[in-house]
């Protein structure tokens, strides 16, 4: 019923101005600010066309929890595109603003990209860095952003534990002497993706960066080519960055036509072309298949099959008092 | 032994103790106050004067600029009006509790910015006291201009009154007493005694609250919600870019900072110089 008054309006609304202004806020995590720059301007000239309205998508950026805390504190997001489904279901159970199944609203889990955790070194590759366990040797120091804050870091998190506890041999034991010993190899703990990017590309520290795929490869292209490589581990992580309208924000705005449309966008060819050549793995396969170079084809688990779903991980691993609490002593 | 016949240098130093104070003290005054202001320039024109400029006039940098503008507008005025308030309280009034508003006015020098922040989310955030409430009536506090606005006051609140105390209890309260013996009226006391005599302590407190204002980082960051155009003032706008791989432009807007800092800085001084005797005469001290 309310549903259908909102319609009535917007369509009322329609009827007395042609052109309408309409603007959206997409709340969104930190690497993705390239990424939605073009997604927003090839959406925009398709809504203009579609409607006549002119649509402005604003952009906040932040680490995917700190994002998520703000929109739960009250920033009125009308989409959220975050780094990990847990920082979503934060939203719906603490602030109730979208339904606790939202993930199965739109297809694929509502994840129109996915990514993975990759390595990337200084150029020559002077540690000789080839996979997991040459990231604990004497002397190497590894950068990653603080799992409590930042998505990405979540993910790298997830990738090496997954590696450890799936190995020949492995076990959750030898998994948490492994993380362990990994964040002993840490010396700086960035709150975002972006931030721990700069502290290594820019700032010259650390021998290796745990990033994300996307990520990588825009520092490799910031710097010109010939500072950095990238490095694909012999397996790692599905990152799935999910999407969702948040509810009764975008109804409270009269936005959840425009907003949903968006999000449907996401998962179009045009807008799969658009994530792939910012380095995101496209769901479509004929696109993913032909950028098939910049996106190499390594074993990745998923978080359902290794640690049963985010809900679970985070309460293991990231909660207070969890393994990431155990295990980081920082200064040791 | 007869310091009373001879006239004494300040200290009875080896000279080359003096000159090794001095070189420490103006190298570190090169190193940590010079040279990252010359660097901050450097940086901004490492790409020409043009794209320092162009990026100054992309419409999210005007857009962080006019908000920086609007906030300290605001901010600024209400800091003054309060800190000459509390001074006059405090300076020509006896009351209980006057040693607990002192110290009350001093917690934002004390307090971390971003705790003040989260203390505004904590009462006008959706979660907080206030926020359902506020959302129910369409009001935004936080995520808006008001929070940003609130957030600077908390920060800048002590600049003025900090500069006026001082200087009001030392001239204490004979002026006015003789004012009002007169028969003149609270508000002709204060508008042709009290403000006369403070005039420049005023407006040093105006221009560092202002300057200050300008600046804020962490209280700012915490209730701005860094949406792009909208609520990113200067500082944060720095911070965006910086992290946008825009490095240039980053250290455009970070220069114009700078220099706002530096015109104010011109301004107190340009005061000092050509009023330094009616400044002295107020300093009577």
């Amino acid at each position: 019923m309310r549903k259908l008054a909102i319609f009535a309006a917007a369509l009322s609304l329609c009827g007395a101005a042609h052109a309408a202004d309409v603007s959206l806020l997409n709340v969104s995590y930190d690497p993705t600010r390239e990424l939605y720059k073009d997604i927003n301007a090839a959406f925009a000239a398709q809504w203009k066309q579609k409607t006549g309205d002119t649509l402005t998508v604003n952009m906040s950026h932040n680490g995917s929890g700190a994002s998520s805390r703000a929109v739960i504190d009250g920033l009125d997001a009308d989409v959220v595109t975050l780094a990990l489904a847990y920082d979503i279901d934060a939203i719906a159970d603490k602030a109730k603003l979208l339904p606790s199944n939202w993930q199965k609203r739109l297809p694929q889990n509502s994840t129109p990209y996915t990514s993975t955790v990759v390595f990337l070194v200084r150029k020559g590759n002077p540690w000789h860095i080839k996979d997991w366990p040459d990231l604990v040797r004497p002397g190497v120091h590894v950068v990653t952003p603080n799992p409590k804050t930042s998505g990405g870091a979540r993910w790298s998190y997830l990738a090496a534990w997954a590696y450890a506890e799936k190995k020949p041999g492995g076990s959750w034991e030898k998994a948490k002497q492994f993380i362990a010993e990994l964040y002993r190899h840490v010396p700086v703990l960035d709150t975002g993706a972006r931030g721990s990017t700069t502290t290594f590309a820019q700032r010259g520290i650390g021998d290796v960066l745990l990033s994300w795929e996307n990520e990588a490869h825009l520092a490799l292209k910031e710097a010109g080519g010939d500072k950095f490589e990238i490095v694909y581990p012999s397996n790692s992580i599905l990152a799935e960055p999910p999407v969702a309208v948040v509810d009764k924000n975008a109804d409270r705005h009269g936005t959840r036509k425009v907003a949903e449309a968006y999000l449907q966008f996401l998962y179009s060819k045009e807008a799969q072309e658009i994530e792939a050549k910012d380095f995101y793995r496209p769901r479509d396969k004929d696109i993913l298949a032909a950028h098939a170079r910049d996106f190499p084809n390594i074993p990745l688990y998923s978080i359902d099959d290794v640690f049963g779903g985010w809900t679970k991980a985070q309460q293991v691993h990231f909660s207070d008092g969890g393994v990431f609490d155990q295990i980081y002593k920082p200064g040791q | 032994m007869t310091p009373m016949l001879r006239p004494r240098a300040p200290t009875d130093d080896h000279p080359l103790t003096k000159l090794v104070l001095s070189l420490v003290a103006v190298g570190f005054i090169a190193l940590f106050l010079l040279m990252p202001l010359v660097t901050v320039f450097w940086e901004a024109l490492a790409q020409g004067m043009d794209s320092a400029i162009a990026a100054l006039r992309e419409p999210d940098a005007l857009s962080a600029i006019q908000l920086s503008f609007t906030v300290a507008a605001i901010a600024v005025p209400c800091n003054a009006l309060f800190g000459l308030a509390a001074a006059w309280c405090v300076t020509k009034f006896d009351f209980i509790g006057k040693n607990l508003l002192v110290t009350l006015i001093d917690i934002p020098f004390s307090v971390s910015p971003v705790v003040s922040g989260l203390v505004y989310m904590l009462i006008f955030g959706l979660q907080g006291w206030l926020g359902q409430d506020l959302r129910d009536h369409g009001i935004k506090i936080v995520f808006a201009l008001p929070g940003i606005v609130l957030a600077t006051i908390f920060v800048t609140f002590p600049f003025v009154a900090r500069e006026l105390i001082p200087l009001m209890s030392e001239q204490g309260r004979d002026e006015e007493e003789a004012a009002v013996s007169l028969g003149a009226s609270g508000w002709s006391t204060l508008r042709r005694v009290t403000l006369p005599n403070i005039k420049w302590a005023l407006l040093y407190g105006v221009l560092l609250c202002n300057a200050r204002a300008m600046g804020e980082f962490g209280a700012v960051s915490v209730v701005s919600g860094h949406i792009r155009g909208l609520t990113d003032t200067m500082p944060l706008h720095v911070e965006v870019l910086y992290n946008d791989y825009q490095y240039a432009a980053a250290f455009a807007v970070a220069a114009l900072l700078a220099l706002l800092a530096l015109v104010t800085l011109g301004i107190k001084s340009l005061l000092e110089w050509q009023f330094a005797g009616e400044i002295a005469a107020t300093h009577s001290h």
